[in-house]
């Protein structure tokens, strides 16, 4: 039935959904844009959705510097791989041993859990022990271990989804077979647990890619270079600029290379890209990780 | 049962649950040393910390690191700073979700309605670092898009976005809102759609108008989504997004009074200045307070919403 108030409802509706779909787009499309104009164009006239030269050079410049941009290109890879699949290990095994209410102390160890989430010794305190206590400065483990491989929220998550889940006399069926606890979490609880374990491993995975906090913190240029990722580059770079912007009697003396704007534009583009890509396939267990958590977190 | 088969009993339940404590080992090993061991670092906020002495070797300096941290005028401004965003991001984003929701659960076209959700989640899928380089392109003074494309051949003269402290509330609530905003949707949307189609059908049938079945039923039936987000934002009120805070002002010192909450203070405090003493002070006071608030917001969450609480 197409009344005058449906036609209505129908107009508003793809008015302001669209308005906001374009405007969330809108920015990339200028990003990507940006990285193939003309640098010269660009400091003349401004970065434009329509600009009138444009180039690759930002680009070739990128791959004359593949030595640096590649390696941390790997890096990011590296990390993203390792600490995802840690974080979905050490995530899922945890979530499955406090399910065991029968054990004693899993109780004690689930209240440890939830207590990180309302309380902790904040940025001096974590950086002072992981620094002092662990010396982790200038390591991978720096970019792999704070605050990243397990949280609260994550094992709340998959605790549910066990519990919820997977049938107890499943696991007895197995038990009585002779299996071992590890065997029947491996063979029998993660098989049926794709789901969920899609889900916090997106998560995680783009926690890592996304990260630039930990490498600001504990990498420094001389000693933890080799170990830049992509958005570590990109954080340097802005600091770099920052510094200059603030200091620049002081830093004028220092050589200190910048990229032109197109080319730090081009970088940025390229940090994005994977996941622009692979967000299609992975989008169906990141809204489903978001509608099961959203009001939990 | 003689002595010999309860021991053996003991010795078979012990052989059964050992593998769950080493499940739960590397787990509990984590958080001891990212959560807990940093817990006991909060004495650094009582110390007159020397590097070369260590933590527990450093003399005491009882609340002096929080009476400097009181007595500077940043204490202020970072508090109001953070509580102020908290809030007035909450609600911006809270509308905005609600509304984008509401409307797109009206669109028929499959199609439209998955491409608009899929790309309003895009932005809550990249770091504030890309968006800083985003939000640049369009604020650069020399070669941004607001100044070069559409204020200077509209005759005007550029702004200097990144020192002008008046526009950068607006630009940081939008900008929160922006990115978050699919995330919300999401939220939302599900509620909306776990509302049963019979109310509308019922209310179809007594001849209500949709802006009454949305007023009447939708919202109504939100209510308890929001009141939960609404406390948990509570408890979260004393909490500031980092990356937002300090990639998006690109660390202009002129737009600190409007632009510097506790989690930019702390940072900049211990890596720039190297002052342990002020920053784990405002450390403590934010995961002190923080956790008052988180304590308050549960209990409420108890009150309305008991399926919600976090324990």
């Amino acid at each position: 039935m197409r009344t005058r108030e449906y036609i209505i409802t129908q107009i508003l509706a793809y008015v302001v959904c669209g308005l906001a779909a374009l405007l969330a787009l809108l920015p990339f499309v200028l990003l990507l844009i940006a990285s193939f104009t003309d640098n010269n164009w660009a400091t003349a006239n401004g970065f434009s959705y329509f600009p009138e030269k444009w180039s690759l050079e930002a680009y070739r410049y990128i791959i004359g510097q593949w030595e640096v941009i590649g390696r941390s290109y790997l890096m990011t890879i590296i990390v993203t791989f390792i600490g995802t699949a840690m974080s979905i290990l050490v995530t899922t095994l945890f979530a499955y041993a406090i399910t065991q209410r029968e054990v004693p102390g899993m109780r004690i160890i689930s209240f440890m859990m939830v207590f990180t989430m309302l309380f902790n010794g904040g940025l001096v305190a974590t950086y002072y022990t992981y620094v002092n206590y662990f010396h982790i400065r200038n390591t991978i483990w720096a970019l792999i271990v704070p605050n990243l491989m397990m949280n609260a929220f994550n094992v709340i998550l998959v605790r549910n989804y066990f519990t919820n889940n997977i049938p107890f006399s499943l696991i007895e069926a197995s038990r009585l077979d002779g299996a071992s606890e590890f065997g029947i979490f491996f063979k029998v609880v993660m098989p049926l647990s794709l789901p969920i374990t899609a889900t916090i491993g997106l998560m995680a995975g783009l926690g890592y890619w996304n990260n630039w906090e930990n490498g600001m913190y504990y990498l420094t240029e001389r000693g933890g270079g080799h170990l830049y990722t992509i958005q570590v580059i990109l954080n340097n770079i802005n600091e770099n600029i920052q510094a200059l912007l603030k200091n620049q009697s002081i830093i004028s003396g220092l050589h200190v290379e910048l990229p032109s704007t197109t080319v730090r534009m081009a970088i940025a583009a390229v940090g994005i890209l994977p996941i622009l890509f692979l967000y299609p396939f992975f989008q169906k267990y990141f809204v489903k990780g978001i509608t099961i958590g959203g009001v939990k977190e | 049962m003689n002595e010999k088969t309860k021991k053996r009993k003991k010795k078979i339940r012990w052989k059964r649950i050992w593998p769950f404590y080493l499940m739960a080992l590397p787990g509990i090993l984590y958080m001891l040393v990212n959560n807990y061991l940093p817990m006991f670092g909060i004495v650094i906020a009582f110390k007159k910390l020397d590097f070369r002495k260590g933590i527990l070797g450093s003399p005491w300096a009882g609340l002096d690191n929080f009476k400097f941290l009181f007595a500077s005028a940043d204490a202020w401004v970072i508090t109001r700073n953070t509580i102020g965003y908290s809030i007035v991001f909450f609600i911006t984003g809270t509308v905005m979700a609600i509304l984008v929701a509401i409307l797109l659960n009206e669109i028929r076209a499959q199609k439209m309605k998955k491409t608009c959700q899929s790309l309003i989640l895009l932005p809550y899928l990249i770091s504030w670092v890309i968006v800083s380089y985003l939000a640049y392109s369009y604020l650069a003074a020399e070669v941004g898009l607001f100044n070069k494309g559409i204020i200077e051949p509209l005759g005007g003269t550029g702004i200097n976005w990144y020192n002008e402290k008046s526009y950068w509330p607006f630009i940081l609530v939008f900008v929160a809102t922006w990115k978050n905003l699919g995330y919300n949707v999401i939220i939302y949307l599900s509620s909306i759609v776990g509302i049963s189609t019979d109310y509308y059908e019922a209310a179809r049938i007594d001849g209500a108008s949709k802006w009454q079945q949305i007023t009447k039923i939708t919202l109504p039936l939100l209510k308890p989504t929001v009141v939960t987000l609404v406390i948990i934002a509570l408890g979260s009120v004393f909490r500031s997004d980092f990356g937002l805070f300090y990639q998006m002002p690109r660390n202009s010192g002129t737009l600190y009074p409007v632009t510097r909450t506790l989690d930019v203070y702390v940072y900049q405090a211990l890596m720039n200045n190297n002052d342990f003493a002020m920053s784990s002070a405002a450390s403590v006071y934010q995961a002190v307070v923080g956790f008052v608030l988180i304590l308050v917001a549960n209990k409420l969450v108890k009150k309305y919403e008991s399926n919600s609480a976090l324990f």
